[in-house]
């Protein structure tokens, strides 16, 4: 079974039809207002604690207007556009998988009553319906990438599942990139593709300031037609795809994907994961922040009259010791190993385990290391490591 | 579970501010429970009986600082089945470990009228440092949750679900945007283990380091990331020596830093 659920064939001369349409600034609190009118709870970027973070949200007036960042390896800081724009931004410190796969969610509630039995409360609770507003691209495809991890295989999970499917996609084209973004050497952005409900791309020239707006789906489709919005010209579309070529030239990292996986096989005991080790601090940052990374720990806890028990699932990470602690220690007990693990994963082994990588190139644990380590660079070192041992082949 | 007999609890108090046996009162709604599912044999914060040894379960607050309590600490080990150090006191000897870094008689000269009635050690030193330590809870002040999961993991003979892992885990599962990062707080929140749900952080503060070092610790790591934010190397060597100063990771940090300075 094919499990992106709303991949939508959709060739790439669409970009340029008529079927796009135009939204203005003054109709996007129309298009929210709609989403909330079918009962969908509002999620979107908004200014939070000195940064632009995904949040449950009310409406437009919620969204960061005239806010960017700036963001670099272990730096992150807020910054006042000069402009209006509602997407003139990156991604922040959360993505949507906090949304997908809340950091903490209680499975079970076990109650024992005067004679010993045990009620189990299994909390199949009503999952909640979430519209996303201001999806990048590299955001949909590291979705795409739990997809594969939540629903495919014997093993669905219940809860993303109904989340998941719930969901409307509002996604957006990046008009800019960060330094931190590599979106193109991952091929995952900063155009989308499939996936979404519907796709807006900002378009600000002079006083112009409107979206174009497309859908993918047929709901995408009932509203904008509810909408009444006005079709794009085609001047229109080549302005968005200007506006995106910008996005293509900013990005500021690059990653040569060529031969990746091999490489990373044959770099074990390359002595470049020595020097990361003198970096890393096994803070576990860079799991929290990733879209893509999907571990989770079961915790058991109960009352001290041991009447009620709970279990509970929590965002977890592989730079613990706890994580690959089996009977007598853990298997990767050094900061050496558990970074070798964990970029070899997402960059190696993910593809073997789900065919693809489990990197979107989205630049969060660059920018949200506190150590300012840089996946990019790493890699890099390893491939110029490996090419000055073989010197001259 | 019935249990025929409530297993017996002792609170005991070495050199400390008393604030972490006071997170067992600090209990209120998980107070009733905590009182029907142990039976406190001894506890001068709380009550005035005091039943004699053997103890089930002993929980010791605060670091030894004298000969007396040196030997006292022996024979608490001898009447307890099972001894549960609390505190940053108790674990890493506290913020009166400060004292190890410099001369203890400079400092009772400075302090007292007339030093030569201070009988104390050259060093504060951890529990564990003394006898065989069961638990380690740590914290300044301990969290009552972990407390509480403690006590209640010894009364249903489990392990009690106590993380090692860094703050930077409860920081990112409750959704504070990283201060270290967003703002260039100093914040040890890296290296610092948690269990109190990254309490500073979420209040604009970096972290303080109470809960000692996490389970690998990279110091001069963050050190350097610190001195590139523009922390001074003397502000540096002070964020490690404070209430876990004397723990290993830290303590050899801040004499590293104190050399170079």
């Amino acid at each position: 079974m094919k499990v992106r659920p709303r991949d939508f064939p959709r060739e790439d001369s669409a970009r340029a039809s008529s079927a796009a349409s135009i939204l203005a600034r003054d109709a996007l609190p129309a298009l929210l207002a709609a989403l909330r009118t079918r009962g969908y709870q509002l999620v979107g970027p908004t200014l939070r604690d000195g940064a632009i973070a995904i949040d449950r949200i009310d409406g437009e007036s919620d969204l960061p207007i005239g806010w960017t960042e700036e963001q670099d390896g272990g730096r992150y800081r807020l910054r006042r556009r000069e402009d209006v724009a509602v997407f003139g931004y990156t991604v922040g410190p959360w993505s949507w998988k906090t949304f997908l796969v809340p950091p903490e969610t209680k499975l079970v509630t076990a109650k024992r009553d005067a004679g010993g039995a045990f009620t189990v409360d299994a909390g199949l609770a009503e999952e909640p319906k979430y519209a996303f507003i201001g999806v990048r691209s590299c955001e949909l495809r590291a979705i795409q990438v739990q997809d594969r991890v939540f629903l495919e295989g014997p093993y669905v999970d219940r809860g993303y599942r109904l989340r998941r499917e719930a969901a409307f996609i509002v996604a957006v084209n990046c008009t800019q990139a960060a330094p931190t973004c590599f979106c193109v050497s991952m091929r995952t952005g900063p155009h989308h593709e499939t996936g979404y409900d519907l796709v807006l791309t900002e378009i600000m020239e002079g006083q112009r300031h409107e979206f174009l707006v497309d859908a993918g789906t047929e709901r995408g489709r009932e509203l904008i037609d509810e909408l009444a919005l006005r079709p794009a010209m085609i001047a229109d579309v080549e302005g968005a795809e200007a506006a995106i070529d910008r996005a293509v030239a900013q990005n500021g990292r690059k990653v040569v994907t060529d031969g990746m996986r091999e490489l990373l096989y044959r770099s074990y005991e390359d002595p470049r994961w020595d020097d990361v080790a003198k970096r890393c601090m096994s803070c576990g940052n860079c799991t929290m922040v990733c879209p893509t990374c999907f571990c989770t720990t079961v915790e058991d806890a109960a009352d001290l009259a041991g009447k009620e028990a709970t279990r509970t699932r929590k965002w977890d990470s592989c730079h613990t010791l706890e994580f690959s602690y089996i009977h007598g220690g853990s298997l990767r007990p050094n900061a050496r190993s558990r970074y070798r693990q964990w970029m070899t994963h997402k960059l190696a082994t993910w593809i073997d385990q789900f065919g693809v990588a489990g990197c979107v190139g989205c630049g969060r644990c660059i920018t949200w290391c506190p150590a300012g380590i840089d996946i990019t660079e790493e890699l890099a070192a390893i491939r110029r490591s490996e090419e000055a041992r073989h010197g001259g082949h | 579970m019935r249990t025929v007999k409530k297993p017996s609890v002792a609170v005991w108090k070495f050199a400390s501010c008393d604030g972490c046996q006071l997170s067992l009162l600090d209990c209120e709604d998980e107070l009733l429970a905590v009182a029907g599912a142990i039976r406190i044999a001894y506890f001068p914060e709380a009550t005035r009986a005091m039943a004699d040894g053997p103890y089930d379960l002993s929980l010791v607050e605060g670091s030894v600082t004298t000969y007396h309590d040196a030997q006292r600490i022996q024979q608490i080990r001898n009447q307890s089945k099972l001894l549960i150090s609390i505190g940053a006191c108790a674990t890493a000897g506290g913020i009166q470990s400060l004292r190890n870094f410099a001369d203890v008689r400079e400092y009772t000269s400075a302090v007292y009228a007339r030093p030569e009635y201070i009988e104390t050690l050259a060093r504060s030193s951890a529990i564990a440092d003394h006898v065989k330590v069961d638990f380690e809870l740590r914290g300044c002040p301990i969290s009552k949750h972990q407390l509480l999961e403690v006590v209640g993991a010894f009364l249903h003979g489990r392990k009690p679900q106590i993380p090692s892992y860094s703050v930077c885990l409860e920081c990112k599962r409750r959704g504070t945007v990283c201060v270290l990062v967003a703002r260039g707080e100093a914040c040890l929140g890296p290296v610092t283990q948690a269990g109190c749900n990254a309490l500073c952080p979420a209040y604009d503060r970096g972290c303080f380091g109470c809960y000692g070092p996490a389970e690998s610790v990279n110091a001069p790591a963050l050190s350097r990331r610190l001195a590139e934010a523009g922390l001074g190397v003397d502000a540096r060597m002070r964020l490690f020596r404070s209430f876990n100063a004397a723990a290993e990771p830290f303590r050899r940090e801040s004499e590293a830093l104190e050399q170079g300075r």
